[in-house]
């Protein structure tokens, strides 16, 4: 349908896509019990631009209903959600980044990410290595403070801090221009912001009801769903090690580096081993799962965005093993460097699906409880 | 490359719902099957394909069955829609079979779900597969494939040898290159004839050009032909077929479900010579759906026109196409290619007839009703003279044919002479017309194809062993 299609207005393409495609899904809705989309889907008659971004954020790209899809190419109709709403989900973190002259780096995310990536990686080590004495890089550091007497804790702290902080504040004005664009005075009250909640925590959307997605084929699984929530606590994990480290530190004076067993580094593990584990999954499934409904225009980005996160857990598992040998210098200069570069391509990367997926789910749970009065 | 040389116990012909549960249970009975499918993978399964539901006895409330449905309220359902152009005894082993009929495609991956929005209040009696029917088919491919069902797609049979109603081999196109495969007994589950236009055209003239074939375009009837002319009884009025109101600007074939129209007991149907010709408001649309693709069959060109208000928008499921909006019913008439003055006169007249004071409920019967009009409107009468006003145009969507091949209750196919043929099969849409003579009940397609494909699947597996 794609080629013939005439232009309606300003919309994209991408728009136009979706706007058919939902046209017909709405006269169909077979797919009604698969996921979050549907049920938002036949709240309406006409699909404004709003309503399109808003559905295409909602998809969490398990593919259930290309497979099960009688419209699915090569029917000349040519109904394929999934690929369409990924599209239209990348335009949007284009539409709404901030600030808005970083729109155009997601068209283009997988070099974006990549760059910044080996670039602050690269700019890390040889800058350790350049200012650093010999003497201290590479030799065994032990005791209290050892990775400060690398890097020392200020310039730690400035860095991938002011690069959290930024790329947090970035992400929050980013989600308000896409709400008010998209869900222009809707009220939310508790009730539907605990109902998303939940549908972010147990990721139900991926459930299919219990059977699970087409992750590879039109057979069911729940591969991207354990992948998913492997990252997801896996992150929620190292974010807790951070933290707990920070309270360690500036509450307790208890300086790193913590003994094995203690908070920050038993979270920092195992939330690292999940996240190796999570993302290589995530990778895996990309490889392998069938094309069709696969915006591939996209991968690279995905990609980019999901190894730089397993190289962020692999080089932070790394460092742990090799924190007590003469390695760890230039181990930490690379998992530090790795880690300001996700924190800074955080906005703009693959990373903000989560912010639009949960106001979308939000969204959702709002008009749904609205509708039902 | 499928070693064709080899002969196989059972063949079955066709790729839809019948064949698969025909395929699966003949190998879960210990015999090597192979099934051909004429259309290529991403086209597989049949009509079964648009299908979204079928139709289950049950004695109590099940997962996704809500209360209880009892083979004297199916029989009756079934008597009613079939006007008593029924097998009592095909109908009722079909009827008490229903109820195992979702636990057997449950056990082959298929999973139901409750019915939810748009789907004419079914909940009770039909049980949906959740995604439709294309979801339901993938599962049944996948566990045809794990049991070991050798799967031939781009595939029809083209002839069945067989003498005195022994069947020795096929004669099939295999990826366009012919091909012979031998069985001890076959299956046919090759759907019915109505993507056949030359076939329609013996009944129906140049009207068949106009009939939009909503489901699979590989529906040809070849082996329903083939086997008819081999001596086979047949079953069921050749000229007649379900069909429904469907969307004129429809693609001719494989639109499926979502190009039929719901509008019409909440508008004026009028035909290219802007005249009415039935009671749009006779009944509640679940019951009357299905007349509506005949009645517009009829028509002059096949074409009618469902003429509304802006009341009426939100009545109806929405339709893929939009209507046709226009200020005035003069307007709205030029666009068309309608009578201006004959439908404004048509609609005013209308108009006049509407007994004022009715309380409009598009989900009931409201007795909302014309008086002194002809044909009346018996239900949703509401005046049409608020603009915009718009138009859906219309045609005859066909569903399925009705004429089939004549079954015993092992789903033998009846010759000539009476007797039940040595080892060729049939189930689904090619047999339903045993028991589906004229009519139709929503979901029963699919129970007839499961509760038959089971049982010429065993069938075929027991004539293949001895």
């Amino acid at each position: 349908m794609a080629d013939g299609m005439l232009p309606r207005s300003e919309d994209s393409e991408a728009i136009q896509h979706a706007r058919r495609q939902m046209e017909v899904c709405n006269a169909c809705r077979y797919c009604e019990s698969y996921c979050a989309v549907f049920p938002a889907m036949t709240l309406r008659r006409e699909f404004t631009t709003g309503d399109l971004t808003h559905l295409a954020n909602l998809c969490h790209n398990c593919k259930g209903c290309y497979h099960a899809c009688q419209y699915a190419p090569p029917h000349p109709f040519g109904i394929n959600i999934p690929a369409t709403f990924a599209q239209l989900r990348q335009e949007s973190y284009s539409a709404y980044a901030w600030p808005a002259f970083m729109g155009p780096v997601f068209e283009r995310n997988g070099g974006f990410v990549t760059l910044v990536a080996a670039l602050v990686a690269t700019l890390a080590l040889v800058l350790t290595a350049a200012i650093q004495d010999p003497a201290i890089l590479y030799s065994a550091q032990r005791g209290t403070g050892a990775f400060f007497r690398v890097i020392p804790l200020w310039l730690m702290t400035l860095l991938a801090g002011g690069a959290f902080l930024f790329a947090l504040f970035a992400m929050v004005m980013a989600g308000r221009r896409y709400w008010r664009a998209t869900a222009p005075g809707l009220s939310v009250g508790p009730a539907p912001a605990k109902d998303a909640a939940l549908d972010i925590l147990t990721m139900r959307n991926l459930g299919g009801g219990g059977h699970g997605c087409n992750d590879l084929d039109d057979g069911f699984a729940q591969h991207r769903r354990w992948f998913h929530h492997a990252v997801f606590y896996g992150f929620l994990l190292c974010f807790a090690a951070t933290t707990t480290g920070f309270f360690y530190h500036h509450l307790f004076g208890w300086k790193s580096p913590h003994a094995f067993l203690s908070l920050p580094v038993q979270f920092g593990t195992w939330g690292g081993v999940l996240l190796c584990i999570g993302t290589a999954g995530m990778l895996w499934v990309k490889a392998v799962t069938d094309p069709a409904p696969v915006a591939r225009q996209l991968l690279g980005g995905e990609v980019a965005f999901v190894a730089l996160l397993f190289l962020v857990a692999a080089t932070g598992l790394l460092l742990l093993a090799v924190r007590h040998t003469g390695a760890m210098g230039l181990m930490l200069a690379l998992h530090i460097g790795l880690v300001i570069a996700f924190f800074l391509t955080m906005p703009y990367s693959k990373m903000v699906h989560g912010m639009y997926r949960g106001l979308a789910l939000l969204r959702a749970r709002a008009e749904q409880r609205k509708a039902r009065g | 490359m499928p070693d064709l040389s080899r002969p196989y116990d059972v063949l079955v012909c066709g790729g839809g719902n019948a064949a698969l549960c025909a395929a699966i249970t003949a190998r879960q009975h210990g015999a090597s099957v192979i099934l051909a499918e004429h259309a290529p993978k991403s086209m597989r399964g049949g009509n079964s394909r648009h299908t979204r539901n079928l139709r289950a006895l049950h004695p109590a409330p099940t997962e996704v069955l809500t209360e209880s449905y009892l083979e004297e309220e199916y029989w009756d359902d079934l008597l009613r829609v079939t006007g008593g152009k029924t097998d009592e005894a095909l109908a009722r082993m079909t009827i008490r079979a229903s109820q195992h009929a979702p636990g057997f495609l449950k056990e082959c991956g298929v999973v139901f779900q409750p019915s939810l929005s748009g789907t004419l209040s079914l909940s009770r009696t039909n049980a949906f597969f959740l995604g439709g029917g294309k979801a339901l088919v993938n599962a049944l491919y996948r566990t045809a494939e794990k049991l070991g069902v050798v799967i031939l797609y781009d595939t029809e049979v083209q002839h069945l040898d067989a003498r005195d109603g022994f069947f020795t081999e096929a004669l099939v196109s295999h990826r366009g290159f012919p091909e012979r495969i031998r069985a001890k007994a076959v299956v046919a589950s090759s759907g019915g004839f109505q993507a056949n236009r030359h076939w329609m055209r013996q009944y129906w003239g140049d009207a068949a050009d106009n009939f939009q074939i909503r489901g699979t375009p590989y529906a040809q009837g070849r082996l329903l032909r083939d086997l008819l002319d081999q001596g086979a009884q047949e079953v069921g009025d050749p000229t007649q077929f379900h069909a429904v109101a469907n969307d004129a600007r429809a693609p001719m074939e494989d639109g499926g479900l979502a190009m039929r129209l719901d509008c019409v007991p909440f508008s004026v149907v009028v035909n290219e010579r802007v005249e009415r010709f039935y009671d749009e408001g006779e009944d509640t649309w679940p019951k009357r759906y299905a007349i509506w693709g005949r009645l517009i069959a009829q028509q002059p060109n096949q074409r009618a026109f469902a003429i509304t208000d802006s009341q009426a928008l939100h009545d109806y499921l929405p339709s893929v196409f939009p209507p046709i909006f226009a200020d005035t019913i003069e307007e709205l008439a030029g666009k068309l290619g309608l009578d201006a003055g004959k439908l404004a006169k048509v609609v005013a007249d209308y108009n006049a007839s509407v007994v004022p004071g009715g309380r409009f409920n598009g989900q009931k019967l409201d007795g909302c009703r014309t008086d002194g009009l002809t044909p009346p409107k018996s239900n949703w009468a509401r005046r049409i003279d608020r603009p915009p006003f718009h138009a859906h145009p219309l045609r005859p969507g066909i569903t399925f044919t009705f004429l089939g091949l004549r079954v015993n209750d092992r789903a033998r196919v009846l010759m000539a002479d009476g007797k039940p043929s040595a080892n060729i099969l049939a189930s689904g849409e090619i047999m339903a017309g045993n028991i589906l003579g004229q009519g139709y009940l929503a979901g029963f397609g699919m129970t007839i194809g499961t509760v038959f494909g089971r049982i010429a699947g065993e069938e075929a597996a027991k004539l293949a062993r001895n």
